[in-house]
């Protein structure tokens, strides 16, 4: 089984290197800063005993007051899981560094966390609209979109 | 291998694209009137068919060549008719076309979708005259379960003529093949004078 | 005196080799492949957005959309999901029939994907239609269940729909006895054939580092040597209790993805014939509220489907609607690949390489 690793732990692994990353954890998941991504990504890719080299997958979600983008991260040599959660409370600009350069896995899924939600990637080469066209008005996957649906 | 400078750049071709997807959708506010010369009142009021009618007739509906244009899971059982099972040779309709300029038919299979409406605009409008378009599917009829959403074409219609509706979610290759059937006979009521 | 340009060309929506509405925008230096833009969106219909004005029961029909040649699966993982979510159990009956359908669903899409790989190289639909013939026998088997032969809706949460009726026994019994003869036929009329060795042996040979790197998934992931299956890395419903191996190839060329699906339909075979032999009587369904408000909290419940790791991410507030609604899909992620192994290649060879990547544009633009 694989197993999802208890937040608290990796929240205390992250702490030791990391002294202010972690904002946040619960039973599944630690919340980190924005600005600390990379780095925290970093660290759980290379690291002895976590070695999260396999992306599963990015998403992002509207809270009213703040976006949180998830990363769901798994490690195919160990067999366990973990999540990972960054908070955005910039509503007109929303910015996060790019784990592109860890994980080549994260370029569409970057891509369309911006197409639809509207949360751009600092470092992603080549940011632009996936599934909807240049010039579309709005990002229709936010709660205030007004479009069709 | 280095990467040799592109004559066009990406985003150049995107935004054209993009000024093309806009000003359709622009345009297609109401839908195109359904062909209906055909129907039984019509045919009583008009000149009776010809001999020479009846032979071009003939021979163009037992040769119907569609393009392929199968854009969602209608496309499988599109497939799935033109496969050894329910056989859509014996209609002569084998032959899916690659270039529309070959074809006839414009076999509309699956969910339309603004970002496409254009490239399918210009498949209709390189094919050469006789031709005709079926609606397969709810997706292609009306946007089917997709209507509310905010890149669904709510129907075919709103683009291009649509000569025989077929519906279903996904209609079963036999339902298709009495969609075909009546393009048949729609085919073989039409008169050559006659302007389309 | 002369000069010399690229020319790039595009390979449009509309095009019978593209598995679908898929777009590549390709610059050649002669012959040669120098660069390569894959373009979706064709057919993105909004799939996540709608899920989250639907209940939770709603949405499993739209979950049959997705990947259109693997419904079955879609709506296992979804229901799978949903589960995990409000914890739900589910009956044992429930679980081997979704096994059982679930193998069956593999077979089919596994068929599809050999059949049009080789279609793209030029054996104009001879092996297709030899393996519809096939297909044709599993979608009869789907009919006989729950009466539709391209998106079932089978799937409830807490069980299945309907119970299998009793001509669905035999047939099946039938069916699983020949079809191992008629994968060796496959194997036999293409394995050694010079045309597709010619072709596929050392082209688009993906290392295993680069795969895990980027989140390549399912028997493209299997072909490179790395040996991720989920059904027996984090075994979901009922599959800890079957015996079945997990095939891997050495080179990762395309000739080891085609290998991988014939090697995997053989495993499917023996699945099947375990989960018949097993198949406990009792519920085919949970007793689950009309309209389920799951507590708040989130979910994530993934399976291996015939083109990867299919997963679904639910974030529920406590109403019948949930709050969003994520669809992890393996063909877009598997595409991540294609510009790397194409580079360098001639555009005949993108071809192969993109259906040995095997795509469905209902996944990848969802």
């Amino acid at each position: 089984m694989t197993e999802a690793l208890s937040g608290e732990d990796v929240a205390k692994q992250i702490g030791e290197r990391f002294p202010n990353a972690v904002t946040d954890f619960d039973e599944t998941a630690v919340f980190i800063r924005g600005e600390d991504v990379l780095d925290v990504a970093r660290f759980l890719k290379e690291a002895p005993g976590l070695e999260f080299d396999y992306l599963t997958s990015i998403t992002a979600v509207d809270y009213s007051e703040h976006f949180e983008v998830v990363y769901h991260l798994t490690s195919i040599k160990n067999n366990h899981s973990i999540v990972l959660k960054v908070r955005c409370y910039d509503r007109d600009n929303p910015r996060l560094p790019s784990v592109v350069s860890l994980w080549q896995g994260a370029d569409f899924q970057e891509r369309e966390v911006y197409d639809l939600m509207g949360i751009a990637f600092d470092g992603h080469p080549n940011l632009k609209r996936i599934f909807l066209w240049h010039g579309f008005a709005g990002h229709p996957l936010r709660k205030d979109f007004q479009g069709n649906v | 291998m280095e990467i040799v400078e592109r004559p066009y750049s990406s985003d150049e071709l995107d935004a054209i694209e993009a000024a093309e997807i806009e000003a359709l959708r622009k345009a297609s506010r109401e839908p195109y009137p359904d062909p209906i010369e055909w129907s039984e009142e019509d045919i009583e009021r008009n000149v009776v068919i010809s001999s020479v009618d009846h032979l071009i007739d003939w021979c163009r509906r037992f040769s119907v060549w569609p393009v392929n244009c199968g854009l969602a899971c209608c496309a499988f059982e599109m497939i799935g008719l033109a496969a050894s099972r329910f056989d859509i040779s014996r209609f002569g309709m084998e032959l899916f076309r690659a270039s529309p300029r070959q074809a006839d038919l414009l076999l509309v299979a699956g969910t339309l979708t603004w970002k496409m409406a254009p490239a399918l605009k210009r498949i209709y409008d390189q094919m050469p005259e006789p031709k005709w378009v079926v609606a397969m599917g709810s997706c292609a009829i009306s946007g089917g379960p997709f209507r509310d959403s905010y890149s669904v074409v709510n129907g075919v219609n709103l683009i291009l003529p649509v000569d025989v509706y077929i519906p279903g979610c996904p209609p079963r290759p036999e339902a298709l093949m009495h969609g075909l059937i009546l393009l048949h006979q729609k085919i073989s009521k039409e008169t050559v004078l006659k302007k389309r | 005196m002369f000069k010399t340009e690229p020319i790039m060309i595009n390979f449009g929506p509309q095009h019978p080799s593209t598995h679908g509405v898929f777009r590549m925008r390709i610059t050649f230096d002669g012959e040669r492949i120098v660069d390569l833009e894959p373009i979706f969106g064709y057919l993105h219909r909004g799939i996540e957005k709608l899920g989250e004005s639907k209940t939770y029961a709603q949405i499993i029909p739209y979950t049959d959309r997705l990947d259109y040649l693997a419904s079955m699966t879609n709506n296992h993982a979804y229901v799978l999901a949903v589960e995990k979510l409000a914890g739900i159990e589910v009956p044992e009956r429930a679980e081997y029939l979704r096994v059982i359908m679930a193998e069956l669903m593999r077979i089919a899409s596994h068929l599809m994907t050999v059949g049009f790989m080789l279609n793209e190289m030029g054996a104009f639909f001879t092996p297709l239609l030899y393996m519809w013939r096939e297909r044709e026998k599993i979608l009869d088997l789907f009919e006989m269940v729950c009466g539709q032969r391209l998106t079932y809706n089978y799937m409830r949460i807490g069980g299945v729909s309907h119970d299998i009726p009793e001509e669905f026994m035999p047939a099946l019994r039938r069916f699983i006895d020949e079809m191992p003869g008629f994968i060796d036929e496959y194997d036999q009329l293409l394995a050694e054939n010079e045309i597709l060795l010619a072709r596929t042996k050392g082209v688009g040979i993906l290392p295993a580092e680069k795969a895990i790197n980027c989140s390549v998934s399912g028997p493209v992931l299997r072909a490179s040597g790395v040996k991720w299956d989920l059904r027996k890395a984090d075994p979901y419903s009922v599959y800890d209790r079957f015996d079945f191996e997990i095939p891997t190839c050495q080179n990762g060329d395309v000739y080891d993805r085609y290998r991988m699906r014939i090697l995997e339909m053989r495993q499917s075979v023996r699945i099947i014939e375990q989960a018949m032999a097993q198949l406990p009587g009792g519920e085919f369904r949970a007793k689950v509220p009309a309209t389920l408000r799951p507590p708040k909290g989130e979910a994530y419940g993934h399976v291996e489907g015939p083109k990867g790791e299919l997963g679904f991410y639910l974030v529920s507030d406590g109403s019948p609607n949930p709050y969003r609604f994520h669809i992890r899909a393996p063909a877009l992620l598997n595409l991540t690949v294609l510009r790397d192994l194409c580079v360098g290649r001639l555009l005949a060879d993108a071809l192969v390489i993109l259906g040995s990547i095997d795509i469905c544009m209902g996944e990848v633009d969802r």
